[in-house]
């Protein structure tokens, strides 16, 4: 595609011509779940309306033709991932289920005295875990610092690696600021010290394509749904070494080689730790998300979102009161504000009524929130198929609300 | 006036407008106007769990009647108390005990509301049926 054809690409978007309230809809909660394409929807339609079946186990031709479809989007993700190998992409619910796996797996080889360092800008999920594997084991959970911009300070970083760690942990963008952390850097320097690494891709992915093996990463997550694909599935890739290693996650049907009543033996990769049957058709319609934005480039949507940001960011600048959170050098087209005065909520709320979709509150990063001091933010994140028009929207809803509630 | 009076009064106000911008505009207004409570109550004992904004209510007893306070950090929250203390305050426990809540359905504001604001306003709700009931037992 030559020219980004914005106008042209929201057709393939069916959600984008409802009202809310009246109102045409404003979609700018991107960073919580991407709206879904026809082409995606077609092919979950499909699914269902022709080859239902489970995979891997029957010998007829709808679990054969189910199978086929759900193996080739794994060499989809394999391929657009650059991971070494097909059975390095274990299929999971999302990006928790996928942190879950190896934060529970890593419990068999933590000890205490062990460290395991997460940056100070981690969602909810990226941090339980790893203080339940804490409690679990002993270790202890340290936190890589980040400035009032929301960017980690490496030289803390650098301070924080030792012997004793084990585990490094951090988001590849974080969803409330947008800052797109150096995980280049962040890998090398763990693996220096022998500490493995977990990158969290789940804001990433809609954004850039992160080459598994260039970044040499550890553990990698996606969820599909923040990537036009459907909810609930997602994956996690992992090194072969490390997957080898760690333990499976659920016990269940597909993750067995061999069971008797004395002793079950563990099937390969990726099957280990797909235990039941899994979301078939959410696979492949993952597969099919991801030819959709490969048809349009990355490196277009990338260019096309950042100018998004940077007119919604000169416009919000201009209300009076208005201070934005999250202003990071290298940052997705992701905006955390609050207006002075105002409660995020109240905000969000005369926005819904004026058809403008954004995630008010601490979106799920309350130590972000804690470190700021304030309650929590409006967010608004913006997708290629927005356009310069409903920032326009967004900024005249904000400034009406601002007059009715300050 | 009785509760079921007022109520109706709130739901005739609410009818009144043309749409929902105007509905929380008025909310607004009224949150403005909410007694507020005093310094000494307004602690995390106090704060009404289930609402994601913070509210704080309080109640005292005047003479047989529950006078409420409150506050909130968030505007739109304050006119949603604002509205329940009106059906509410300076009312009998008893009355308050047994006192239906449909007026809220009948004003829409649930629907209205996102469900974490909704919740909050069920929490509300409880709330001060709760002190209602302490204070009955302590008046009985």
């Amino acid at each position: 595609m030559a020219m980004f054809e914005v106008t042209k690409i929201r057709e393939d978007f069916p959600i984008l011509k409802r009202e809310v309230n009246g109102k045409p809809l404003v979609y700018l909660d991107n960073a919580a779940t991407s709206q879904t394409p026809q082409q995606v929807i077609d092919v979950i339609v499909d699914y269902y309306s022709n080859y239902n079946a489970n995979i891997h186990r029957g010998v007829h031709a709808l679990s054969q033709e189910a199978t086929d479809k759900y193996e080739q989007a794994r060499q989809k993700i394999q391929k657009h991932f650059n991971a070494k190998n097909a059975y390095e992409i274990i299929y999971t619910s999302g990006t928790t289920h996928s942190i879950n796996i190896v934060a529970n797996g890593f419990s068999s080889f933590i000890k205490k005295g062990d460290e395991i360092l997460v940056s100070a800008m981690e969602h909810h999920s990226n941090i339980v875990p790893w203080q339940m594997l804490c409690e679990r084991t002993g270790a202890t959970l340290k936190v890589i610092p980040m400035n009032l911009e929301g960017e980690l300070l490496m030289g803390e970083y650098d301070a924080l690696l030792s012997k004793s760690t084990k585990l490094v942990f951090c988001n590849h963008i974080s969803n409330a600021l947008g800052t797109i952390n150096p995980i280049a850097e962040i890998i090398e320097k763990a693996h220096a010290v022998g500490a493995a690494v977990l990158i969290d891709g789940a804001q990433a992915a809609p954004h850039l394509v992160a080459d598994m093996q260039a970044l040499d990463v550890d553990f990698y997550t996606v969820s599909a749904h923040k990537i036009c694909g459907p909810t609930g599935v997602g994956i996690l890739y992992g090194k072969e070494e490390w997957l080898t290693k760690l333990p499976p996650y659920q016990g269940g049907g597909e993750m067995i080689a061999e069971v008797s009543f004395e002793k079950t033996t563990y099937a390969g990769l990726p099957h280990k730790f797909e235990a039941g049957t899994p979301n078939i058709c959410g696979g492949i319609a993952f597969g099919a998300a991801l030819d959709y934005m490969n048809q349009i480039g990355f490196k277009a949507i990338a260019d096309y979102e950042h100018q998004l940001l940077e007119y919604a960011t000169e416009e919000l600048l201009k209300i009076e009161g208005l201070k934005i959170y999250g202003t990071a050098q290298q940052k997705t087209s992701v905006i955390s504000f609050n207006i002075q005065g105002v409660h995020p909520y109240d905000i969000g709320t005369i926005l819904d009524k004026l058809g403008i979709a954004v995630r008010t509150g601490h979106h799920c990063a309350q130590p972000i929130m804690d470190f700021y001091k304030i309650p929590g933010t409006v967010r608004a994140s913006f997708s290629f198929y927005n356009t310069k028009e409903e920032v326009d929207i967004l900024v005249t809803g904000v400034k009406r609300a601002t007059a009715m509630l300050v | 006036m009785k509760i079921k009076e007022i109520q109706e009064e709130i739901v005739e106000e609410f009818a009144m407008f043309e749409d929902w911008m105007q509905r929380y505009e008025y909310m607004i207004d009224l949150g403005k106007s909410l007694p507020l409570i005093a310094a000494e109550y307004k602690t995390d004992d106090n704060i009404i769990k289930g609402c994601q904004s913070k509210v704080w209510v309080h109640a005292d007893l005047e003479a047989d009647k529950l006078v409420f306070t409150a506050d909130s950090d968030a505007i739109i929250t304050k006119g949603i108390i604002a509205i329940l203390i009106r059906a509410f305050s300076n009312q009998k426990p008893l009355d308050i005990i047994e006192a239906d809540t449909q007026f809220i359905d009948e004003i829409g504001l649930k629907e209205h509301l996102s469900a974490t604001r909704a919740n909050g306003l069920v929490s509300m709700i409880k709330q001060i049926k709760l002190y209602a009931v302490a204070y009955q037992t302590q008046l009985s």
